[in-house]
């Protein structure tokens, strides 16, 4: 939906009080579908796949699976959205996760206690943010693609070293749930249906990440980064705090998204999330988050990731080549990011 | 004419230079209460700088600072900002993804408590009518207060950084060349709200290359060249072509007799 700044004030002009507020009102849902529109392109392909495989897709076997295996990209894609919000990238999360994983199956294997393995695990995550966000506003280097470029070796070098390049298995069960658990809702005995204990934390982290973006004040500042990083240093917000902020965030989700793979796999393995980092960006663009910043939403990253993973399920079910898929996925980052393009051309007013 | 009110804003022998480069010169300024300066000069005259060391972006070499009457020194902008003088930059300094309400409260965004106090979130309706009584109250003509500024026009954006600036008590607006990318018909409207400042209490500091807007808005013109001051004259009292001849040195003045003829005028 495309308004046009002079239409709008055409109408305004022969507006009186309450065509005022419902001018209002128009204004935020045109601005909402342009944000949201993406559920329409995920409903009408929820739609399309139903009816290419009617038996299977839309079963709640098949659904809870597709939550299983898209909880870790989702969480990726959600650090991944707040760094890409303000203009910036993180290509190590993927190194990252399997750094955190392993830690955390290497530690449990020494005798740490659970709860304090997974504290190490979250801090490996936010340390290796911090110091792709050092690298950015204290080296100064010139785009987020250096650090975190170096922090995909680094940390997947340290991972390698400190699991001697094998797997490490056998997690205690405490830890496994975050990854494996199921939560029992409908106990009949031929539909059971439950609510995977990964989607659970899917569901909690970009609850509070939308809170935070929303609604609070260096939410709010983050966008402005994003939009304007001038006009923010201005308004005199600390830019560089809020830049380091997002890379923080970003790997310690990275380290959830390890901790909720070490649960699913039953292990930390060094090769854990090679590439993972491409696709939680596509995720996050496929949501309808721009490139330069300023303009995404954390609902549009959940349906981005959701996208993926029901696109893959759906080919799976329709016995398509693993490697067509590929070329799907690619396909609809070129769809999603053109998109944006017509959108922004739009606003030249 | 009271003589025993102090001026708002005096700056005595601003002197500021950039490694070689002599930016300002012994530069004295004097900004009454509710009056409307202008600032102008050629490229390179100084002005922006002369601003910026007012607003605390950058500190003089030499010279002084007084706010009404008491003698301060800006360390930072956010110093200028606590004794209410606000800058409205060349490029507006709006982020265009954000509302006209968020960029009006950008840095300064009320919170209301959350949660038993654990959680302060962005008091939106606070905000959002503070927004609307201030365009109102500026007769600034926005559809929507949660339009985002990239939708809306030159002179609609400049409209909304000003009245941003307006917005927290402010009494010294500085405003970088507001009318310089704007449409003969916004130009209009942004003068007009220049003018309106003065009946709000504000004095404001005009720099603009454009002399009719400059003569049509302001009570005085101070002109520099090359970084010194070589007029300073009421506005109804000068004409352009002699604001012109100042500004270039049309006459064949060097800038010691330029600078003798205007504070003997």
């Amino acid at each position: 939906m495309r308004l046009s700044a002079d239409r709008i004030l055409q109408r305004l002009r022969k507006a009186d009080g309450s065509a005022q507020a419902s001018f209002e009102r128009r204004i935020t849902v045109g601005q909402f579908l342009d944000t949201y529109g993406i559920i329409l392109a995920l409903v009408l392909m929820v739609i399309a796949l139903t009816i290419l495989q009617p038996k299977y897709f839309l079963s709640v076997e098949n659904l809870t699976n597709v939550a299983r295996q898209t909880s870790v990209n989702a969480l990726l894609a959600l650090g991944e959205f707040l760094v890409i919000l303000t203009a910036g990238i993180d290509l190590s999360v993927g190194s990252l996760m399997a750094l955190s994983m392993v830690s955390l199956a290497i530690a449990v294997h020494s005798g740490v206690p659970s709860v304090l393995a997974i504290g190490l695990a979250l801090g490996l995550g936010l340390l290796g943010g911090l110091l792709n966000g050092w690298g950015l506003t204290k080296l100064r280097l010139p785009h987020a693609f250096i650090p975190t470029l170096a922090m995909l070796n680094i940390a997947r070098g340290i991972t390698f070293l400190i699991s001697r390049g094998v797997p490490i298995s056998g997690l205690p069960p405490e830890v496994r749930v975050f990854g494996s658990g199921d939560i029992p809702i409908i106990q009949r005995s031929d539909v059971p249906v439950v609510i995977p204990v990964s989607l659970v934390v899917v569901i909690v982290f970009y609850f509070a990440f939308w809170l935070f973006l929303t609604r609070t004040r260096t939410g709010r500042h983050i966008y402005a980064v994003g939009g304007n990083p001038q006009a923010a240093l201005y308004a005199g917000i600390n830019v560089d705090r809020v830049l380091t902020l997002v890379y923080v965030l970003c790997g310690g989700l990275a380290a959830v998204g390890g901790i909720v793979l070490a649960g699913r796999t039953n292990s930390g393995y060094p090769n854990a999330g090679t590439g993972s980092e491409l696709d939680a960006i596509a995720a996050v663009i496929i949501g309808g988050a721009s490139f330069f910043g300023g303009r995404g939403s954390v609902v549009g990253t959940f349906v981005g990731a959701l996208i993926m993973g029901l696109l893959r399920n759906g080919l799976n079910l329709m016995d398509v080549s693993s490697f067509w898929q590929f070329v799907v996925i690619g396909v609809v980052i070129v769809i999603a990011a053109y998109t944006d393009v017509l959108r922004r051309r739009s606003l030249r007013v | 004419m009271k003589v025993n009110t102090p001026p708002l804003v005096e700056m005595r022998g601003i002197s500021k230079s950039f490694g070689p480069v002599r930016a300002l010169c012994q530069v004295d300024l004097c900004l009454q209460r509710q009056e409307v300066l202008g600032l102008v000069g050629d490229n390179a005259a100084g002005k922006s700088t002369l601003m910026k060391i007012l607003t605390g972006a950058y500190q003089p070499d030499e010279g002084e600072i007084l706010f009404d009457g008491q003698q301060v020194r800006f360390l930072s902008p956010h110093d200028s900002r606590a004794l209410g003088i606000e800058m409205v930059y060349q490029d507006l300094a709006l982020a265009g993804n954000l509302s006209v309400t968020a960029n009006i409260f950008l840095g300064r965004e009320p919170c209301r408590p959350a949660m038993g106090r654990l959680l302060p979130l962005l008091d939106e309706r606070q905000m959002d009518d503070a927004a609307r009584n201030l365009l109102q109250k500026l007769r600034i003509n926005i559809g929507s207060v949660r339009l985002r500024v990239e939708s809306l026009s030159g002179g609609q954006r400049q409209s909304v950084a000003i009245g941003r600036a307006t917005a927290f008590n402010a009494s010294v607006i500085v405003m970088d060349e507001p009318t310089a990318s704007l449409a003969v018909r916004e130009v209009g409207k942004v003068l007009e709200l220049v003018k309106s400042l003065r009946g709000h209490g504000v004095s404001v500091i005009l720099i603009s290359h454009r002399l009719q807007d400059v003569f049509a808005v302001t009570d005085r013109i101070m002109v520099l060249r090359h970084g010194t001051k070589v007029g300073d004259k009421p506005t109804a009292e000068t004409t352009m072509d002699e604001v012109v001849g100042l500004m270039v040195g049309a006459r064949g003045d060097s800038l010691e007799e330029a600078r003798a003829i205007a504070t003997a005028g």
